[in-house]
């Protein structure tokens, strides 16, 4: 028989039997859509993590002076000063992984305005550094190019120097001159609030400058404290550290053999932490609602042998009149995956449903593609599995039996 | 035998069948050595009481079943080493089935249940099948319930649907199986004149069953005993069943 024939034959057999249909149906619609339900779940918690993340830069690199050891003395890598102006032009200009690139110059100390002062940290950068950290100029604007070649003392503020210096976190302070370590510089620009990070540190207390002002002017010094560099995209980000260190291994004229004198650390590392956490329940959760899956597919079988039973009669006519056995195996077959099938859709549109009812209750969710993908192969398989045996037995009927069985 | 038929082709052959069947220890002999030929063209009664064989003998004649021994030649073709799968097209392609429970699947209308065999004909398209179960239909005088499922039809309208299904493969030989013993007198009548009309029309056809009368209207009889043909003779005197219809006593209204 043909195939289209085949399926012809399968959904009149399943619409003569609606109800009974539809509730062996039921246990793939509730497998298919707890586990639908389940991944939605997981997977929106997963992003909202991700996404908290983000806000620090996901694809964000970061270059430290590393461990080197002289004489057998490993030394303090702040001590160290591996990372120069050329490490960083020559990434600049070499580095096709890399989107923005910003050296860091950072020292700590007094900021003072009138009679306010707070303790604050400086951070020497480049402009791209605003993009790497995402960070956005809420008032005013950020230092130039041009101040970077002049060492210009300018800088923008966090809102919480504001706040400390000026009594109003939304005062209007641009133009204003502050001191830092007694080096006057005047407010460009007012960033905009970030709060605090997961690690209870308060991100806007903070004062951007140019790193040349900061190197020259503060620090004194010709080597930087970091790089921090943001990779293409966040996929990229392990072809990335490879890239800066083949560059930087090249700067540095390291040998073969020599150890690097830096390290390379992505923002991935920790979030990756996070995600496998994150996934061992989401597991869990699958497991469990597979598990439902099964038992569904026996309830499918249980059915699919009652059919069999019933259907004996229609059988043996078939088989009568040029029926094969494998014509009568694959009828059953596909009506098996056809119910399994149309069970699994069902049950993903109940997942759906599922899915945006926990997003109503604040349950971060979001149904990912692949688990839809996933479920409907599982649901096909079930019916195949679970339709065999049913198909085995309808297939190896005698006719002679079959048509006069009552 | 009549020398015309000499000349025909020979739709069946039967040579020294034997069947046996193991029960338990014991071993059966349904059928101890039936030998005949059927000719294109024949009206052939089977007759025997239950536990004679003809039930065997049926299974055997439909490819249902294979001989334990002698061979079995169906339009040209030996069955007997044919595989399960094999003898299944065979069916498909030579042979149309009509039942005694007319064995129509259920909640499915008249050209549907008429299209059946030749669903399992790929050569057939879906517009070909229709056509071919239409014209079976009109065949056999129902081309007005094409559309009526079986629920909705009388015994004799049943029986006529399956008949039509039997004839729709073209098939070399029509093999009915009591096909009258579910059916009221009028209705075995109306039945039987249209087995004369289709004998007439050239259709070769085997009609097993257990009632005598029936083989007054065929062209010739075979008597099955304990396994065996005890009786094998021509019809000369047909009667016709259109006649012995319109003696009936007209149906009652009620």
């Amino acid at each position: 028989m043909s195939f289209a024939n085949l399926i012809r034959v399968a959904v009149k057999a399943i619409l003569n039997n609606k109800i009974r249909t539809l509730l062996s149906m039921l246990g793939i619609i509730i497998g298919v859509a707890a586990v639908i339900i389940m991944m939605a779940i997981g997977q929106g918690s997963k992003m909202s993590i991700r996404k908290e993340l983000s806000k620090m830069g996901t694809n964000l690199l970061s270059i430290r002076p590393g461990a080197d050891t002289r004489g057998g003395v490993r030394l303090d890598p702040s001590a160290m000063q591996t990372l120069k102006v050329a490490d960083y032009e020559s990434i600049k200009e070499e580095a096709t992984l890399a989107k923005y690139v910003s050296p860091e110059v950072t020292s700590s100390g007094q900021v003072i305005y009138g009679a306010k002062n707070t303790m604050t940290t400086i951070y020497g950068e480049a402009t791209e550094y605003m993009d790497i950290k995402l960070w956005v100029v809420e008032q005013g604007d950020c230092f130039t190019e041009e101040d970077i070649k002049k060492s210009a003392k300018v800088c923008v503020v966090g809102k919480t120097i504001v706040e400390e210096l000026f009594g109003d976190k939304d005062y209007n302070c641009v133009g204003k001159i502050i001191r830092f370590k007694s080096i006057p510089f005047r407010v460009v620009g007012i960033l905009k609030s970030k709060g605090y990070n997961n690690w209870g540190m308060d991100q806007d207390n903070v004062m951007i400058a140019p790193y040349t002002t900061v190197m020259k002017r503060i620090a004194a010094q010709t080597y930087f404290s970091g790089i921090n560099v943001s990779a293409v995209t966040e996929e990229k980000s392990d072809a990335c550290i490879e890239e800066l260190t083949a560059i930087l291994r090249k700067s540095h004229k390291l040998k073969e053999e020599n150890e690097n004198d830096f390290t390379i650390h992505s923002q991935q590392e920790m979030m990756e932490t996070m995600s496998t956490t994150m996934d061992t329940i989401t597991i869990i959760l699958v497991v469990a609602a597979a598990f439902s899956l099964l038992v569904a597919g026996i309830g499918i079988m249980n059915i699919m042998l009652v059919s069999v039973t019933e259907r004996t009669k229609e059988i043996g006519l078939r088989m009568s009149v040029g029926a094969r056995g494998r014509d009568i195996s694959r009828q059953f077959l596909i009506e098996a995956v056809i119910i399994s099938l149309s069970g699994g859709f069902l049950g993903v549109m109940l997942g759906y449903l599922g899915s945006y009812g926990a997003s109503k209750i604040g349950l971060p969710s979001s149904v990912p593609l692949w688990s839809v993908i996933l479920s409907f192969t599982v649901c096909a398989l079930i019916g195949l599995l679970f339709g065999y045996i049913p198909a085995r037995k309808a297939a190896r009927m005698d006719p002679i039996e079959a048509i006069r069985y009552e | 035998m009549s020398e015309e038929k000499k000349d025909r082709k020979v739709v069946i052959e039967l040579q020294d069948v034997k069947r046996d069947f193991k029960v338990g220890d014991e071993t059966v002999h349904a059928l101890r050595g039936v030998s005949f030929k059927i000719y294109e063209g024949e009206f052939v009664t089977i007759m025997g009481t239950s536990g004679s064989g003809k039930s065997t003998l049926l299974n055997q004649l439909g490819c249902l079943d294979t001989p334990t021994s002698g061979e079995y030649i169906l339009d040209g073709v030996p069955v007997r080493r044919m595989k399960r799968s094999e003898r299944a097209v065979l069916r498909n392609r030579k042979i149309g089935f009509v039942f005694q429970n007319y064995n129509l699947l259920p909640k499915t209308t008249a050209v549907e249940n008429v299209e059946l065999p030749l669903m399992y004909n790929t050569k057939y398209s879906a517009k070909q099948r229709r056509a071919a179960a239409i014209k079976a239909l009109e065949a056999v005088g129902l081309g007005n319930r094409l559309d009526h499922k079986s629920n909705q039809m009388s015994g004799g309208q049943m029986q006529r649907v399956a008949i039509a299904r039997a004839l729709v493969n073209e098939p070399a030989v029509l093999l009915a199986d009591e096909a009258t013993g579910n059916l009221d007198t009028r209705t075995s009548f109306e039945m039987l004149v249209l087995f004369q009309r289709l004998h007439r029309e050239g259709h070769t056809i085997i009609f097993v069953t257990h009632n005598p009368d029936i083989a007054q209207y065929s062209s010739r009889n075979i008597m099955l005993r304990d396994g065996k043909i005890r009786e094998d003779v021509e019809n000369t005197n047909i009667r016709d069943a259109a006649a012995a219809l319109a003696e009936l006593p007209a149906p009652q209204d009620d």
